[in-house]
Formats: structure tokens, sequence, C-alpha cells
């Protein structure tokens, strides 16, 4: 690594210094406030802080913390990584994350969508992994169809090798600009988001996984890399059996998507492989918090698409605490609830709360299914039988329920 | 298979103009007609499909400009609308749906896109983006309690003499001129989310009446719940 100049040294230093003093006074994990400091001081600073480095970039609207944990995981074959482990997902969260790891010849930094085109040209990044775009807090972020536009801007031209979803149309669309792809079947469970063509507006038209446009000549690419149930078929046609700990279809999509972007550093499948299946909870989700003999395993799902997914990983025997609030970084309009499918959880003991829990209590009534309303997660969990119960939330009430557990999770 | 008595209610277009959770609208009103013993069939209308004209209630929901300019060239040239319409049909039409009606509406740089002319009214993209909960006094005419939701959008409605408005704003922006929404014979127009029918079951209660005549009273007890909850936080704030 060359050395940085003297002002981007002290800016990074000086932020290293405030991100420890939010930590140590307890105001979070210093990631953002660290960042801005050093951004105030050089504005520069992400640029020279990527230089020398060679750095993944993680988005999407779903599963972004997890993919970027993975890949650094198995990236760590290779040597120190720097990465923004809590989703701080913005440039102060990127600028925190290299200062922190000045050393490293490597970065994986998960990026919010809409910061993707910013990031990308600021840090000259070598490797875009794009896993799916679906609809998600449209009172605050940018329409996806807009976005995946931005993307295709900000990777024409560049030699920048993506890795993306192509069973996701609008990925596949947003990815499609840029010199080098190499294309991952990972799947796409919600498929409310495209129904029309990218492309042209005309209707797509779906086989199988297969989708093609009606009207033009858009089509879904021919994958390299395939997930086959709970194994990857590498481009050279070699099955592996993923075993991995996290659970669910969407992480061992998550998984395939890993596997890929290690290639694309030059790591070969079998030393990322057991890498990845050492990884068992991210930033608090998929673990088990434990109170008074009731052991509650929690799952984050902050849009209908993940909730599709958090119920492929719920146990239908159990029963399930669900959680929703609607402040800033949920969205503060709930409408989305009624893109939920709730009828999966009939025949199973629901308890409902958050600060929304009469919005939920509503979807729930329309939708037949049978509840409790608790006024608190701590009432929810305290009306269980001792034994495993399910717990999906949202963003900030899953927030709040790691904090009760000291997010030591 | 339903029977040829039941209420049909059509979801128009749900591949492009359905990103707010207005599917929500369908189910309220499925949920509230087969409680009173109504049975119901829901068709969900793709834009490749033609419209159908034997519908009862005609839903039209919220979306992103290029779908828009779609759905309203898709619904001109098909005609199913119109003619559904002129029987008797009742529609709800909400947000990027509601502006369709009109005689224009501001496409994604603002230009004006031909409507296909159910309402007369006209829109125009705003200054800035009108996001929030709403609140508003419905028009005495139609009898029915302070409509509450959530509004998510960039147009400002101009109504003509054809239409009345559907409500008085007392919180959020609405058409931009003091009122929320509006309707002529058995058309609403409205900006709400929420979805608006889970928000407002006397607004379908209203649209069902239109169709089947005298409705018994429900146990609301939920609707009622969620309601004041809205209501007074949004209004204290």
């Amino acid at each position: 690594m060359t050395q940085l100049p003297l002002r981007a040294q002290l800016a990074s230093a000086l932020g290293r210094s405030a991100a420890t003093l939010s930590r140590m006074t307890g105001r979070g994990d210093g990631s953002v406030i660290g960042g801005r400091v050093g951004l105030m001081l050089e504005p520069d600073l992400l640029r020279q802080l990527a230089r020398d480095r060679k750095l993944a970039l993680v988005s999407a609207t779903n599963g972004k913390t997890t993919t970027t944990r993975l890949i650094t995981s198995a990236l760590l074959e290779l040597g120190e990584v720097a990465t923004n482990a809590y989703g701080a997902n913005m440039p102060a969260g990127h600028v925190s994350a290299l200062s922190q790891h000045k050393s490293a010849p490597y970065g994986v930094l998960e990026v919010d969508e809409k910061y993707l085109p910013e990031v990308l040209d600021t840090t000259g990044a070598g490797v875009v992994c794009l896993m799916n775009l679906s609809r998600d807090q449209m009172d605050r972020a940018a329409e996806i169809w807009l976005l995946a536009q931005k993307w295709r801007r900000a990777l024409s031209g560049k030699p920048t090798h993506v890795i993306a979803n192509c069973d996701d149309p609008l990925v596949t669309w947003g990815a499609s600009t840029a010199a080098k792809v190499t294309w991952v079947a990972g799947g796409q469970r919600w498929k409310e988001d495209s129904w029309s063509c990218p492309e042209c507006g005309g209707p797509l038209e779906r086989k199988g996984v297969d989708w093609a446009c009606r009207e033009c000549t858009f089509h879904r690419p021919e994958p390299q890399w395939v997930l086959d149930d709970d194994a990857v078929i590498d481009p050279r046609g070699q099955r592996w059996l993923l075993d991995i700990q996290l659970p669910g279809l969407a992480n061992r999509s998550n998984a395939a998507m890993a596997l890929a972007v290690s290639e694309a550093f030059g790591l070969p499948v079998e030393r990322a492989l057991p890498r990845l299946r050492e990884v068992t909870s991210v930033a608090g989700r998929y673990t088990t918090v434990e109170r008074d003999g009731r052991h509650a395993r929690l799952l984050l799902a902050k849009n209908p698409a993940g909730w599709l997914e958090a119920f492929d990983v719920t146990d239908p025997s159990l029963p399930i605490i669900l959680s929703v609030n609607a402040q800033g970084p949920d969205g503060r309009d709930t409408s989305w609830l009624w893109d939920v499918d709730y009828r999966i959880l009939r025949g199973r003991p629901v308890f409902v709360t958050g600060e929304r829990r009469l919005d939920l209590a509503l979807r729930l009534e329309v939708a037949d299914v049978p509840f409790a309303l608790c006024s608190s997660f701590s009432e929810a969990l305290a009306m269980q039988p001792p034994g495993r119960v399910d717990v999906i939330a949202n963003y900030t009430a899953f927030q709040l329920i790691r904090s009760e557990f000291g997010r030591a999770v | 298979m339903p029977s040829d008595s039941a209420l049909r209610i059509v979801w128009i277009y749900p591949d492009l103009l359905s990103t707010y959770g207005d599917q929500g609208n369908a189910l309220v009103l499925e949920h509230r007609a087969q409680r009173r013993g109504i049975e119901t069939e829901t068709i969900h209308v793709r834009s490749a499909d033609p419209v159908p004209e034997t519908g009862d209630i005609y839903l039209i929901g919220g979306g992103e400009d290029r779908p828009q300019i779609l759905a309203a060239e898709r619904l001109r040239r098909d005609g199913g609308l119109h003619r559904a319409v002129a029987r008797g049909a009742a529609m709800l039409a909400v947000c990027a749906g509601y502006q369709i009606m009109g005689s224009t509406f501001g496409g994604e740089e603002g230009q004006p896109v031909d409507g296909i002319g159910l309402l007369d009214i006209s829109s125009a993209r705003g200054p800035a983006r009108a996001v929030g909960e709403l609140v508003a006094e419905v028009d005495a005419a139609l009898g029915l309690p302070t409509l509450t939701g959530f509004e998510n959008h960039m147009g400002v409605t101009r109504l003509g003499p054809g239409v009345r408005p559907l409500s008085k704003t007392v919180k959020g922006v609405g058409n931009g001129d003091g009122f929320e929404g509006c309707y002529a014979g058995h058309v609403i127009g409205t900006y709400l989310h929420g979805p608006a029918l889970a928000r407002n079951p006397a607004l379908a209660d209203l649209l069902l009446s239109w169709r089947v005549g005298e409705l018994a009273p429900l146990d609301d007890t939920r609707y009622e719940q969620l309601r004041q909850e809205r209501l007074s936080t949004v209004l204290a704030s």
C-alpha cells in the first residue's frame, strides 16, 4: 500500500478517534460519526483510502449485509479485509471501514442502492456484486427502475467486473451496460416488481426460470453460475453442496453470489466455501436469544420480498412474534404490509407487537389470521411457553429487540 | 367457481400500478363483502390483457412515472374501462391511477401526458414531493367520517366543474388546492395509500353499496382502533 497524504492520514486518524469516543460513550458502533469527521477534514478521503486496494461493492434491496459478510469471510483466506460489517452503507461508513484497516489489501463494502454510482465513481472498485431490486420504503427510497437506470449509467464505460443475479430482470438490466458481467442464477422469489420489461415496458414472459420480453429482445442471459436448491454449479459444471449454517433459500443465493465474487478475486470455490460455512449470524440476524427458558430466533424483514424470505426460514411448528415500526429507517408508510401474504401464518400462534401493531393487526384480521396483540416484545415473549419461538421484525423494531439483549448477538 | 351473481372486483394492471400496497383495497373490499355473505370474484387484469366491461368495482393503484404512462396508453387503446364506467360500474383510482383518470398528467420530465378522460381533472408535476400522513373532512353529500391515509406523490391536481372534491384537507397536501381527491358519479379518485380502504372502511362500504345496495353493519373494532391511533397521532403532531 502506498502511503496516504498527510492530510488524509490526519483525517483518517481523527475519524477513528471520534469513532472510539462514540463507542466508549455508548452512542453506537461509531462507524458513521468517525467517517463523517474524516470526510469533513478531507472530502477526498474515500478516494484516497480506496486507492491501491482490491475492492468489491455489494448492493441490492435485500441481503446486502449478509452477502458482504460472506464475501469478507471468504476473502480473509487471501489476506486482511476492510469491511463495513455493521451495515453503515453510505460513504461515511465506507471511510470508517477503510480507515480502521489501513493496511488491508482487500475491501468488501456494503453500499446503499442509491449511493452505488457515487461510491463506484469515487473508489474505482474492481468488482461489484448486485443481487436483487424490489419495492422498499417507498416514502424515502428512489423508485427502483430509476435506481437500475442509474446503475446502468454508472457502470457504463468502466472496467468494473460485475457479478449479477440474472434471475432478477431489473438487476440484469441495471448490470448489462458493464464491460464484464458474470451472471449468477441466484433465484428470485418475489416477482411482483418484475412483470414488465425494464427496457421497453412490454410484458415479461416467464417459462420456468427463464424470462424474456414479449415485445423487444431483452431476455435472461445465460448464467455461468447456477444455484440449484442446496448446491451451486460453477462455470466448469462442477456441483458444490453449500451446506452453510445460515438458514433459508435467500442465504443460499447470497452464498452463490459470494462464491462467484470470490472467484473474481482469484479465490477458488474449494477455499472459499469452507469460510462461508463458518458464518452463523450476521449483525444479530438469525441469532437465537434466550430469556426465562424462551429461545427466540431473530429474523429481520424490511419489505415484502424480505418477509417472503423470512417466512421461508421460520419453523411452521413454532409460535411466531411479529414486530413492526414505522420510524425513518423503516419507512413511515405501512402500506407495504398489504403486499405481504400473511395467510401462510394460519394455524400458528401469532403475536403482534411494535409501534404500528394496529396496522399489522388489521392486516392479519383481513387475511383471517388469528393473533394476540401485545404492548411490547417482552410481553409477547413472556406469553410464550418455554421453548423455541420465531421472531420477525422490521428494522428499528429489530434493533430495539437486539438492544434489549445487550446487542451481544 | 363463483356464481354469475358474485360481486366482481377488477384490479387493473397490478403489473404496472401496485407499488404501494394498493392490493389492500381489493382485499378489504373482498373481506367486507364476504363477511356480509356477498360472494366475490377478484380479477387481476395484467396490462397485456383486455379490461372486462362487466365488473362491479374497478381498482387502479399507484406506481412510478413510466408504468403510469404505459398504463394510460393501454387503457385508452383498450376502452374496456370507459365502457364499464358508462354502464355504471364503481371505481376507486389511487395516486398515479387517479392522475390517469384526468385529461393530462405530468410525465418523467414533467412533460404533459394524455390521461384517459374519465374524470374532469388535470394534473401536473408540483414543486415538491408530498410525503406523509393526510387527514381530510369528506364532502358532506357523501356522509362519511374523516378521511385518513398516507400520501406520496409529486402531482398537483386541478378539479374541473364536472367533479366534486372528495374532501377538504386538514393535514397534508392532497390535490394541492386545499382539497384531497374528487368524485363524479361512481368514480372516486384519491392520492391516499394506507391503503385507502383499510384506513377508511366507510369508503369501502360506499363503493360496495353503489353496487349491492344497503349493507349490514360489521364489527369494525380493528379498523376503528387503527383510525383512532392514526388520527390522534397525526393531529397531535
